[in-house]
């Protein structure tokens, strides 16, 4: 099915690569009484959620709003007698909502195949209804897209005998004309569109305004309109090519989230066509295909799946919980029953995985689900006259609090279900329990479910003699550097190893020696539409359960068939495990069928033979699963000196998809046995495109052959350090880990989901090449196809089995990593460092110059894709002096962000100073920033950095730290290492460091794979409004990087209101990273860049927004091409870095830097050779350069040289023979830019600032900002008043920097709903006391202010039963103090570093990362509480004994308070306020009930809190129910630093002793 | 690899000489190398650089980092491997090469680089030791015949390389032993004869086969060789060497340093000296040439037996210490005092020779003067300085000026092969094909004099374009 057409791909612009998310809500009358409140509700709360959606270059053009109905049944009966229609009782009729297309003709055409499809089914067509509109609020780019909506009435016929067959029969109507009409390809006809089609539900959208939906449609403000439920969406997608279709509701729900899975879910769903029959649709089953969508968004697949599975039977919570279901492989807490009704299903489906809140309804049942991981917020309350209303945050509609019953939020795998025929809520455990308790699914499961580990043992082969297992790891690519570096390494210590400074080589199209062919995929990951995950800290929704073998039919909810489900806990299979695999048909009744294919084929057949291979090896696949085999393993194992070896992806990829083609694949499973995978991005790739389980025969061998000896230079014959055993076991473990890894920074939790899921882009393959043998991925710049990749095999298969010396007793030495001569080419050479560095000490611009014509040319060795550019110069060229003054176009240039701390202090003041003298900008990186650093020095020089950056960790980002810089940077993603996280060992962090980073010397310090306030991309805008807040002067930035797609997050990020966007290239990266993701993740920046520069020209967006290029910048020619290209600004990491004295030992892991740039050794940082002046010089020949090279090309200004990508050519002769292939005409495609419409950043970007509520508290809080005098401030807030406090708190930090004001100096009181963000950065002296609630990101930065929330005094419930402030509270807050009376949502306190904080419950990964401060908990916590937690103290109390269960033990030790006693005797009631005055105590060791007693005490005196008052009146009985949650990291470290003060306390003591005696 | 934190934990240790007064009584070795202990510690020192300068800093390539590892890990084997993997003779660069990785070893930032020269002469010793020095045989034969000129370092690593390729190998020398410079030119307490022998039998058993004796261009016939190889590699050194027309270099006592040095060797070797002795025992021996061949001179003056040894350079005495940071990793300008220095010998530098005086045709004196360098358009120009003549005494004068070029009279000049400007053979950097067909040129005939490690590299990469050429296609390492 295709959807109205978006533009044709055309350059780099691909509409696949459209993301959205949005604001959804819903209103439903429990009882089911319909009334026309409903509806103005919804429409109320879609106003409401305005700034979560987008608006584009066209303000009135939004990005989609829509809202469904129950049928109103009055209302279109009356209408319909008007037209002379009439309409049989409610349930015997159907409406279809039909987008028509505006040429007649093939409206007529349309018209017509739907009516005789009504016909041909056996139901009558009763008469079409013109549905009124009012086009005036359209946006003038939208008009052209607009259709002519059409209502159509159908009546049930006689073959329905009841709704649910009616239903069926309108689902199989609807997907059959729209099949008749887009398949005729007429004028216009991608317009046509059923929008909805059912006797039950209606649905009005479409591309508009949330604002202006009922102005659009009149009919949605006639009162006659009635309906007891009314659902909502407002989207906020990337780009703005209008598709009326894509705006939600679609037929049965809306979404705001993304299916990261999408590809591999379209293509296992067309997997399964042969092997899915259903009893309810019989022979229909058949007209519906193709059953999805493929190109439209992914909600809209989302609800081609699901309405299927209704179709099929499935109840609407059976089918969401089948296709979302929540974590349950490894949750001690769930009930049996449940899990295996999860643990049933998983075989029948693979989950539909990425961040959903998904709101559902068939207007019997509505409700609303959240993904595993509940990366999107839901909250809904319930009134007292049965009324829910649900949205992505509170206070959308105004509710008054005393009707108000119930308030909370939809947690993470939990669903909220209204049952409007019950007149009930049905709670989340009820659905689930009743619908796993239906079925047998345990009995079912025991009967069909066979787990590899129970199998019978089995014999693997073993390793052969030395000189064997050198051929055969030659023939399969080995390298030294694999085994030195990556199966050594692995095997000792279990983890995916690390390397430092970027990747320097070329890709492997470029490389002139045999790659494999994983090197020519990279992976793709997260960035702002959707969040990576922890897999680590957040363990628990992560699953490497992998089914092997057959799939039951999906459509068959009844009955457990008898298909039999082979399970694996992780894919890797040992070479036993295979064995078992191998002769299981003897061992389970025959039920399995495994055969074993060879992958291999004759020598003799040479690099050409390859093809036909692949044809036989796909034509035998299908053969036998059609004779009934049902696991395939695919072997190489039979590759010898006159063998071989297809490349295993290949064959894993060519016969995975030719099974899907033939229909077959859901009935047989896929095993590779392979000697060609190793690394962590091989296994990734051999799943992503299909395989169940691998068994890396080769790699075991080779570790078996080489297990590290205990002592360096043990003698051959000692015992080695690990049993063979061990050695498999920790590579399968690091391998393991690695693929969590690598699906966890595309935001996917299960292994199911990602196998098939092909989350790669391809960089440097032949388009056919990888339509043929890898549909459905993507690349740009074509490149080489079968031949070449054969040849490469049959090369390598020759160095194994040939003559060449070199060869004959070694591995190939790689040379990846680490510079050789035999090995691959890098950029950065003895040579080319050390012209540089000799150019730049020296103030030489002729060696300079010889520096870049060394870099730049390319004549012998390519080494990156614009190595392949020519100029094409102006004639004549322009006089030097004509072009741009260099101290201009300094401007446009900065350094890459490394933080003090990865980097040494000398290192990062020598760049900053440089910069500041050159007009230029340094960053901070993510570690904070020295306040000594905002003060000039004594020479003048300045080392202050003028981007700061706000990373996931939010180390040290204070409203101080925010207000000291001129650009804010968001880093969503880094080159090295793009959806990851990272960690800064303890060792690391000096007292210095902590100081900086407001956390604990020697504690260690994670950043989260996300940020934590930004899950999507209305989320980043939240963000980037906050930082503006903040500080209004500075431009907000986000860091990108480059991959497919990039293009249209970037004009998601332009829409969110950045000004600024930074494209960085994979090949960048300073510092460290494991080498899975500084070699695999990402993708050129010539690529990104010019994407991005396409998409936001495209979408006239790019005037608004700053594009910056980074990554591996590292000549004049380098910068032109970026401009080129698209590029306003450049970034300099490593060439910054290398003029200033690095020398890319890459051991920036080690700290061990020889010459004290990546150190903090005080020695080594002696050694640090680099002086301001010659990164100076190194910036002041590269704009030299620039300006010699725009001289040529006759360009004055380096405005006009913005996106002239027609000003450079392919290089003509080619002769490299897998370079030959490149095609860059896509990359150098110009988009067609109409008048008026800017191509290089000279627009501002507006900001909405203006009615901030800051405003009117700053001009109230005047006397305390001018004089310290302390004000009072009064004022109603509502939920779109976004970050209070923040700009007010920006003003503080300006005059009285993070120190602030005295305590409460300036006292807000608020009431109502507070917006998104409240609080965030709040400077010390700035209280917020808030009577009514707040939404997520409350205290987000806090920088010692007070914030206290609690219910309004009209509110009558039990308050800690309620929630009362949304997800993600006091993210990265620094100081201060929280108050809340009531729970909080997931991720309360995530990486707080200093803040004192009460709260009478929590959600999910309560205390995330946290390194500093005290959060107490008066109530229940949700899961997962303290994952990660290196610092700070936690009490909870556990009224329910069953913390144990909810905590993350990894890193904490859970124990009973200390110093007790000193409270034993409580405190009377009348004393409380004074204990409240009380200082906490200093010692983070001792005195933790008295700490407590005051936080409580205090909580008590803001909050009035009924558990604080429980808690304080009953202390002695209450005291030991609490448990202490203490990081074991912090106790070491301040056990630590208490020995270090005893220790130089007797070291004084001992000498005034000495000088006493003397 | 390697020890992360070795290189702050360790120190920097060289391996030790025999004390003067003990090693200038005889013509032998005088190094005393580490314990194998303290050598695999060194070894430690090595950071396994993420770009390795010394790698790139030695001309053939030496895979350090790799064998400083396994040294470390005392993997012995596996590191002779890796060293022979690049390098032919490792027991000559060993012992006599300046090391141009070491100078250009990351740690000398810091002045204390790996002490990679004598981790690599450990390896190799260590190697003939155990025996694990074998003929590598080649299984297959070409049936193709290549003719070597020239039995010099790059003669023997092009004749060893292509006889493991499967060719026939025949490798001509004028004199009257194989080895070329390394046997006749260097003097024996820098590199014993005996070590190359052992490398002659190794190639023996290679295939390779010598001819001595046999003067191309003048006993036999250049043009002949032509017709019955498929391919001739003139590795015959750059042996003309640089005079010095003064007043008075006519008399007596005034000899081209390799005549003396020549003489020297084969007096130890035992072998018949051709013409007079040239002896600096009991001489004030006066050595004009401030490089290593002047060096070799000194050294060899002493241990005759000389009065005084005084060493003039014409160039200024260059710093002691270099800048570091324009010069590193590349080889820096500086003051370089050897172990024949060390035994006792005079130097004066930016002096020039302005005329031998003599009496009854004998040298007894040179009249020098000072020389002040200036700099013009960005040239150095040396000046004289006016009334800075003076005399010093002198009764044997050995002239170490370097090497112009190949010797151009019989064997190029019958050949008709182009020259480059510089007088040199021409031939290309990758082919090393000279201008007529089948002949190919390697090592200081080729590129100039210069460094036994350089004549090595290009001896291997000649072999690998000859196998190529032969063969359409090489497998050869380079």
């Amino acid at each position: 099915m295709r959807m109205t057409r978006p533009p044709a791909s055309e350059g780099l612009y691909d509409p696949r690569n459209e993301h959205d998310s949005c604001g959804i809500g819903f209103v439903v009358d429990i009882k089911n009484r319909k009334s026309h409140q409903p509806v103005r509700q919804g429409l109320e709360i879609l106003s409401n959620l305005g700034h979560r959606g987008a608006v584009g270059a066209d303000p009135l053009a939004g990005d989609g709003a829509g809202i469904l109905v129950q049928i109103p049944d009055a209302f279109l009966r009356a209408e319909c007698a008007d037209l002379s229609i009439d309409l049989p009782p409610p349930g015997d009729y159907a409406v279809g909502m039909v987008f028509l297309p505006r040429d007649a003709h093939t409206r007529a055409q349309s018209e017509a195949a739907l009516t005789q499809t009504i016909a041909a089914e056996g139901q009558s067509f009763l008469g079409w209804r013109d549905v009124p509109t009012d086009r005036s609020c359209l946006g003038r780019s939208v008009r052209p897209s607009e259709p002519v909506v059409r209502q159509a009435f159908i009546q049930r016929g006689p073959n329905c005998p009841d709704a649910d067959a009616f239903e069926r029969k309108l689902f199989v109507i609807r997907k059959q004309t729209h099949h008749a009409i887009w398949d005729r390809e007429l004028l216009g006809s991608q317009q046509f569109y059923v929008a909805s089609l059912s006797s039950r539900t209606l649905v009005y959208k479409g591309m508009i305004l949330a604002r202006n939906l009922g102005v659009y449609y009149p009919d949605l403000r006639d009162p006659r309109l009635e309906s007891a439920l009314a659902l909502v969406h407002q989207r906020f997608s990337t780009n703005t090519f209008p598709s009326w279709a894509l705006a939600h509701p679609f037929r049965y729900l809306c979404h705001n989230g993304e299916i990261n899975t999408l590809r591999g879910n379209i293509n296992w769903m067309l997997a399964r066509r042969h092997n899915m029959q259903s009893d309810r649709l019989g022979a229909d089953l058949d007209k519906l295909w193709p059953l999805i969508g493929d190109g439209a968004s992914d909600s809209a697949t989302f609800d081609n799946a699901l309405e299927l599975l209704l179709a099929a039977g499935y109840s609407l919570p059976h089918a969401m919980m089948l296709m979302v279901p929540e974590a349950w492989s490894d949750n001690p807490l769930m009930d049996p029953q449940r899990r295996a009704f999860y643990e049933y299903h998983a075989a029948l489906m693979e989950p539909w995985d990425g961040p959903a809140a998904i709101a559902f309804t068939d207007g019997r049942q509505i409700g609303a689900t959240l993904d595993r991981n509940g990366l999107r917020p839901a909250r809904y309350l319930v009134t007292d006259d049965d009324q829910v209303i649900m949205a992505s945050e509170m206070g959308v509609l105004p509710i008054p609090e005393e009707k108000i019953v119930r308030k909370w939020r939809l947690q993470p795998g939990k669903m909220l279900l209204i049952d409007l025929e019950q007149g009930r809520i049905v709670g989340d455990d009820e659905i689930k329990a009743q619908l796993a308790a239906a079925q047998p699914y345990q009995t079912w499961l025991d009967a069909t479910q066979i787990r590899l580990q129970d199998l019978p043992a089995e014999i693997g082969p073993m390793a052969p003699d030395p000189h064997t297992l050198l051929h055969r790891q030659q023939a399969f690519g080995y390298t030294q550097e694999d085994l030195r570096a990556f199966l050594n390494p692995m095997a000792l210590n279990g983890e995916d190893p690390i390397g430092s400074m970027g990747r320097d080589i070329p890709p492997a199209v470029l490389s002139d020696r045999p790659k494999l062919l994983y090197d020519y995929f990279k992976q793709k990951f997260a960035q702002v539409t959707n969040p990576p995950i922890d897999p680590i800290r957040e363990e628990l929704v992560m699953s490497l359960v992998s089914f092997i073998g057959p799939r039951p039919n999906l459509l068959d909810p009844h009955s457990a068939g008898n298909q039999k489900r082979l399970e694996v806990k992780r894919p890797i299979l040992a070479n036993v495990d295979l064995e078992r695999i191998r002769r299981i048909e003897y061992h389970v009744d025959r039920a399995f069928r495994t055969r074993t294919l060879s992958i291999c084929y004759p020598v003799e057949r040479g690099a050409d033979g390859m093809a036909r291979a692949l044809d036989d090896l796909c034509r035998e696949a299908a053969d036998v699963v059609r004779r009934g085999d049902n696991i395939l393993i695919l072997s190489d194992r039979s590759m010898d000196a006159d063998h071989i070896a297809i490349p295993a992806l290949l064959a894993t990829a060519a016969v995975h998809h030719h099974l899907i083609r033939a229909g077959l694949r859901t009935e047989v499973g896929l095993v590779v046995e392979t000697g060609e995978t190793k690394r962590v991005h091989d296994f990734c790739l051999l799943a992503g495109y299909g395989a169940e389980a691998i068994n890396p025969w080769l790699a075991f061998d080779t570790l078996s052959a080489s297990l590290p000896r205990a002592s360096v230079g043990a003698a051959v014959g000692t015992a080695p350090l690990l049993t063979e055993t061990d050695a498999h076991e920790h590579y399968t473990k690091a391998i393991s880990k690695g693929i969590l890894k690598v699906m966890s920074k595309m935001g996917i939790s299960t292994y199911q989901s990602y196998c098939g899921a092909q989350i790669f882009e391809a960089v440097g393959l032949a388009e056919e090449f990888v339509n043929h043998y890898f549909t459905g991925t993507q690349g740009v710049i074509e490149g080489v196809g079968l031949n070449e990749i054969a040849r490469e095999a049959v090369t390598r298969h020759r160095q194994a089995f040939g003559d060449a010396p070199l060869y004959r007793d070694a591995l190939d030495a790689g040379g990846e990593l680490a510079f050789r001569i035999r090995g691959e080419r890098h950029a950065w050479t003895p040579e080319t460092v050390s012209l540089l560095q000799h150019a730049v000490r020296s103030g030489d611009y002729g060696q300079f110059k010889r520096y870049s014509r060394v870099m730049n040319d390319q004549s012998d060795h390519l080494r990156n894709l614009r190595g392949l550019f020519e100029f094409r110069f102006a004639n004549p060229p322009l006089p030097l002096d004509e072009v741009e003054p260099a101290s201009e176009m300094v401007k446009r240039l900065a350094t890459g962000a490394m933080s003090f701390g990865s980097i040494s202090w000398e290192a990062h003041t020598t760049l900053a100073i440089a910069m500041n003298r050159l007009g230029a900008k340094s960053n901070t990186g993510e570690g904070g920033e020295d306040p000594v650093r905002y003060i000039p020095l004594e020479t003048g020089d300045s080392t202050r950095s003028a981007i700061k950056q706000v990373a996931s960790g939010r180390f040290g980002v204070t409203a101080e730290y925010l207000v000291n810089a001129d650009i804010l940077q968001i880093k969503m993603a880094q080159g090295a290492k793009p959806g990851e996280g990272g960690q800064l060992p303890g060792h690391k962090v000096n007292d210095w460091i902590a100081r900086v980073r407001h956390s604990t010397p020697g504690v260690g310090l994670i950043s989260p794979p996300p940020h934590h306030d930004i899950y999507s991309i209305e989320d980043l805008a939240q963000l980037i409004f906050d930082l503006k807040n903040v500080n209004p002067k500075a431009a907000i930035s986000v860091k990108l990087v480059s991959e497919i797609g990039v293009g249209t997050v970037a004009a998601g990020v332009a829409k969110a209101h950045a000004d600024h966007v930074t494209i960085s290239g994979e090949d960048g990266g300073t510092g460290a990273s494991p080498l899975t993701s500084i070699h695999n993740a990402g993708s050129p920046w010539e690529i990104g860049l010019a994407e991005t520069h396409q998409t936001l020209v495209r979408n006239h967006l790019r005037g608004r927004i700053a594009v910056q290029v980074d990554g591996g910048m590292r000549t004049g020619r380098d910068v032109v091409i970026g401009a080129l290209l698209g590029a306003d600004e450049f970034g300099f990491g490593t060439g910054a870095l290398i003029a200033a004295g690095c020398v890319m030992m890459r051991k920036c892991h080690l700290n061990t830097c020889p010459v004290g740039v990546a150190t903090q050794d005080p020695e080594l940082r002696k050694r640090f050779p680099g002086q301001p002046a010659h990164v100076i010089n190194f910036f002041t020949f590269l704009v030299q350069e620039v300006r010699e090279l725009m001289a040529q090309l006759g360009f004055r200004t380096f405005d006009e040289m913005i996106g002239r990508a027609d000003r450079l050519d392919m290089r003509r002769a080619i002769h490299h023979w897998k370079a030959r292939g490149l095609d860059f005409t896509r990359l150098l495609a110009m988009p067609p830019v109409p008048p008026g419409v800017a191509v290089y950043h000279c627009e501002e970007q507006d900001h909405g600032l203006s009615g901030a509520l800051d405003h009117r508290l700053i001009a109230q809080a005047r006397p305390a900002l001018e004089v310290r005098q302390p004000v009072r401030i009064e004022t109603p807030v509502r939920n779109s008043d976004r970050t209070v406090g923040a700009m007010l708190s920006g003003q503080v930090a300006r005059r009285y920097g993070h120190t602030g004001l005295p305590d409460d100096t300036i006292h807000i009181h608020l009431t109502g709903s507070a917006g998104q963000s409240f609080g965030a950065f709040l400077a010390r002296g700035v209280t917020l006391e808030l009577d009514g609630e707040a939404n997520d990101y409350a205290g987000k930065g806090l920088s010692g202010g007070r914030i206290v929330v609690r219910p309004p005094t009209a509110s009558h419930r039990r308050a800690e039963e309620h929630i009362i402030i949304g997800n993600t509270v006091l993210y990265g807050a620094i100081a201060g103090e929280f108050y809340a009376r009531g729970v909080a949502g997931e991720r309360f306190a995530v990486r707080n570093s200093g803040a004192l904080a009460v709260v009478e419950g929590t959600g999910d990964h309560g205390c995330e990362y946290m390194t500093g401060g005290v959060v107490v908990v008066l109530g229940p916590t949700g899961r997962n509480f303290a994952a990660g937690m290196s610092g700070g103290i936690a009490y909870v109390l556990d009224g329910t004994s069953d913390f144990t269960r909810r905590a993350n033990q990894a890193m904490v030790a859970l124990e009973p308070l200390n110093d007790v006693e000193e409270t034993l005797k409580g405190v009377a009631s009348s004393e409380w306020s004074r204990l409240a005055q009380a200082e906490l105590p200093d010692d983070g060791l001792r005195h933790d009930a008295r700490r407590l007693q005051i936080l409580v005490a205090r909580h008590y005196l803001h909050t009035g809190s009924e558990p604080a008052r429980r808690v304080l009146e009953h202390w002695r009985e209450v005291l030991p129910q609490f448990v202490k949650i203490m990081p074991l990291d912090y106790r070491r470290a301040l056990q630590e630093m208490q020995a270090k003060v005893r220790a130089s306390a007797r070291h004084d003591a001992a000498k005034t002793g000495l000088a006493v005696g003397a | 690899m390697g020890k992360p934190t070795g290189f702050l934990e360790i120190a920097r240790h060289d391996h030790g000489y025999a004390p003067v007064a003990e090693r200038v009584m005889h013509f032998r070795d005088f190094v005393a190398p580490l314990p194998e202990p303290r050598v695999r510690e060194q070894a430690a020192r090595c950071m396994d650089c993420g770009i390795p300068y010394c790698h790139r800093g030695c001309p053939v390539h030496n895979i350090i980092p790799d064998w400083n590892d396994l040294v470390y890990r005392g993997h012995w084997r596996e590191a002779l491997e890796v060293l022979h993997s690049t390098n032919n003779f490792p027991e000559f660069t060993g012992r006599i090469c300046p090391a141009p990785c070491e100078a250009s070893c990351t740690l000398n930032f810091n002045d204390q680089p790996v002490t990679i020269k004598d981790i690599e002469c450990a390896i190799i010793d260590r190697g003939w030791a155990e025996g694990w020095v074998t003929p590598q045989i080649a299984a297959h034969r070409s049936g193709k015949r290549v003719a070597v000129i020239g039995s010099g370092p790059a003669g023997l690593a092009c004749a060893q390389q292509l006889a493991r390729a499967g060719h026939e190998v025949v490798v001509f020398e004028k004199n009257d032993r194989i080895g070329g410079l390394l046997r006749y030119g260097i003097p024996d307490f820098k590199l014993e004869t005996r070590l190359i022998d052992r490398r002659l039998a190794q190639m023996r058993a290679e295939g390779v086969e010598f001819r001595p004796n046999s003067h191309v261009g003048a006993d036999l016939s250049a043009r002949a060789l032509l017709a019955e190889f498929d391919a001739v590699v003139l590795a015959g050194g750059s042996e003309q060497p640089r005079d010095l027309n003064t007043p008075g270099r006519e008399l007596h006592g005034i000899h081209f340093a390799m005549d003396f040095l020549t003489q020297q060797n084969r007096r130890v070797a035992g072998a018949k000296i051709l013409g007079e002795d040239i002896l600096a025992t009991d001489k004030d021996v006066v050595v004009i040439g401030g490089g290593d061949t002047g060096s070799d001179c000194v050294g060899t003056s002493i241990r005759q037996g000389a009065r005084s040894v005084t060493q003039l350079e014409i160039m200024p005495k260059p710093p002691l210490h270099e800048n570091k940071l324009l010069t590193w990793p590349n080889w820096p300008l500086k003051l370089r005092t050897s172990t024949s220095h060390e035994e006792g010998c005079e130097r004066d530098w930016a002096v020039t020779t302005q005329q031998f005086i003599g009496q009854d045709g004998r040298v007894t004196a040179i009249q020098l003067a000072r020389l002040e360098w200036r700099e013009s358009n960005g040239r150095q120009l040396m000046v004289d300085i006016p009334d800075s003549t003076f005399e010093i005494k002198a009764d044997l004068v050995l002239l170490a000026m370097g090497f112009v070029h190949p010797v151009h009279t019989g064997m190029l000049q019958e050949l008709g092969v182009a020259l480059d400007p510089r007088g040199n053979i021409r031939a290309g950097e990758d082919d090393y094909q000279t201008s007529v067909n089948k002949i190919f040129a390697a090592g200081d005939m080729r590129r100039g004099q210069s460094l036994v490690v350089w004549a090595i590299r290009e001896g291997r990469q000649c072999a690998r374009a000859v196998d190529a050429y032969l063969m359409g296609q090489s497998t050869l390492p380079a």
